[in-house]
């Protein structure tokens, strides 16, 4: 003997016992699920999946940001101005700043060791006294002005300050653009 | 013999070698029957037949041998990184000819009065197994002994790990990405990274809509299909394949170039300064301050743009695209012929910077939006 599935409606039941009206098929009638209950355990259900959807999206929102941020401060001191000769491009703080020290007759900035194109660190090259990048060919003179190749805009430059005793400090998190003409601005370079 | 380097040196600077391929390639591949008849009165067709391939594959040999010769140029072809390149450019050129001299033998067929070589193939019945399984397996096992002996004879191109300060000079993509990596060198990231890329895939996706031509489905044909094939092999040769072949043996040290035979000096010295047009226009042309205005600075490429893609597509309905506007109608035909002048402004901006050092057409950094 078959047992009737309850969500099977009467036509399948039917066919399969042949006698009208049995005892069974009623109990099964009734067991037949109506709408709302079937919209009940729907809504249930959806809500189930969208609390487990939510907890699994704000763990992932949580785990895009890191507990530890090991990042080298934003702010050095990078000694004192006799340290840096006239028409000199320092590299001393290249590799764990990304800055380059620049001094010339008037002054000294700090200019980012970031191609402005597409991000690659370039190189400086005394002998043609230029930035050059390897990826492109993006050009720079030694005041972060580009020149060649397809940087769209120059250098940027970090705030420079001196500390009460005599120590340069430069700032990364304050950026000087020249093309919005900020470069006037006397936090972007030191007057020697 | 160091006549021949100099030579070739000189002809490889991209400004020379890319009007001279795309010359070369408009009439090996002519688009209408002007170029057509050009092709066959300098008999260059003779390139698709058995003798044209010996010849050809034979020179390329000839010239990859002799080069191996020269320090320099062994260096950098025989480069792990750069030796499937080496292969990339025999096998292209190789597929090219097979599949061109089969559609110039089909031409002959047809001129004939005969059915094309494939006609027969659709009423032969071929079973999968064992037909086809068995030469995939044969492939499959020759695919197999080529990349253990290739892995065995080349060594991985590994370096040290990565960091962010130091960028290895030259520093190239992979081999795939070297098109795309040439393209930056002449337009802005959001242009040659983000717009080229989907304009790409927006046009290989809209040829099946473009195309009206019902034959030359099924079989190879040159003839059928003159103006497809020439606009095809023509973007594919010279905009992906000299591209990659390009940044792969010509681009060296700070991204220079340098020819197959030449030294990669890191200190070559090389005065690329840039000029925008809007330079050219007022410094050099009218020999006056450049406006401080930017709509008026700009003017000059404005009106260069707008000419380009607003006066250009229907002066060209009215003379050389006559009957393809007539076929296309015209919102089918304004797709097209957007997709054309886009594809052909990219070697157009690639010569003036070679040629003039011409860096932008529209320039406003003020804004990011540097044409």
């Amino acid at each position: 003997m078959t047992v009737p599935n309850p969500l099977q409606g009467d036509a399948e039941n039917k066919s399969v016992v042949a006698t009208p009206i049995t005892r069974q098929e009623q109990t099964a009638s009734t067991e037949v699920m109506d709408r709302r209950s079937f919209l009940k355990l729907l809504f249930l259900g959806w809500a189930a999946f969208a609390a487990v959807a939510a907890g699994f999206g704000t763990m992932l929102l949580r785990y895009l940001f890191p507990n530890v941020l090991f990042e080298p401060k934003q702010s050095f001191s990078a000694g004192f101005i006799g340290d840096y000769n006239v028409g000199e491009v320092s590299e001393r703080f290249k590799k764990q700043h990304r800055v380059w020290i620049v001094r010339d007759s008037e002054k000294i900035f700090a200019l980012s060791t970031v191609c402005t194109h597409l991000g690659c660190t370039p190189n400086w090259l005394p002998n043609e006294n230029k930035f050059k990048c390897p990826c492109h060919g993006s050009g720079y003179y030694r005041t972060g002005i580009n020149f060649e190749g397809p940087a769209p805009r120059p250098l940027e430059r970090f705030k420079i300050s001196l500390s009460p005793d005599g120590e340069i400090i430069v700032d990364k998190t304050v950026k000087f653009q020249q093309e919005k003409g900020e470069w006037s601005d006397p936090d972007s370079f030191i007057v020697t | 013999m160091e006549a021949f380097k100099d030579f070739v040196n000189h002809v490889t600077r991209p400004r020379v070698l890319f009007p001279l391929l795309l010359v070369f390639t408009v009439l090996m591949f002519p688009p209408n029957e002007i170029l057509f008849k050009i092709n066959k009165k300098l008999r260059l067709y003779k390139l698709w037949t058995r003798m044209g391939g010996i010849i050809f594959f034979s020179l390329m040999i000839a010239f990859f041998a002799f080069g191996l010769t020269d320090p320099n140029f062994k260096k950098i072809v025989t480069k792990p990184d750069n030796v499937p390149i080496v292969g990339l450019l025999f096998l292209v050129n190789f597929f090219l000819w097979v599949s061109m001299k089969q559609a110039y033998e089909n031409d002959a067929r047809m001129d004939e009065g005969k059915e094309s070589s494939e006609a027969g193939d659709a009423k032969e019945k071929v079973l999968v197994w064992p037909d086809l399984v068995y030469i995939e397996f044969i492939s499959l096992i020759l695919c197999t002994i080529l990349l253990m002996v290739w892995s065995i004879l080349l060594k991985a191109p590994l370096e040290e790990p990565a960091n962010p300060t130091v960028s290895p000079n030259p520093s190239k993509a992979p081999w795939y990405f070297l098109g795309l990596q040439e393209m930056l060198v002449y337009f802005d990231p959001w242009l040659a990274g983000v717009v080229f890329p989907t304009v790409i895939i927006l046009g290989l996706m809209a040829i099946p809509y473009l195309d009206s031509n019902k034959k030359g489905r099924g079989y190879y044909s040159f003839k059928e299909r003159k103006m497809a094939i020439s606009i095809f092999v023509t973007l594919w040769l010279l905009f992906w394949i000299f591209l990659i072949t390009v940044g792969t043996f010509l681009r060296g040290p700070n991204w220079n170039f340098f020819g197959p035979f030449e030294y990669w000096d890191v200190n070559k010295l090389e005065v690329l300064t840039n000029v925008n047009l809007s330079e050219y226009f007022y410094m050099i042309w009218f020999k006056r301050q450049v406006p401080q205005n930017i709509i008026l600075r700009e003017l000059p490429g404005f009106f260069l743009m707008v000419s380009y893609f607003g006066i250009l597509p229907p002066l060209l309905a009215k003379t050389l695209f006559r009957n393809i506007f007539k076929n296309l109608g015209a919102f089918r035909y304004s797709v097209f012929v957007v997709l054309l002048l886009i594809a052909a402004s990219l070697p157009m901006k690639m010569f003036l910077r070679w040629a003039f050092n011409i860096k932008y057409i529209i320039a406003i950094p003020e804004f990011f939006f540097n044409i």
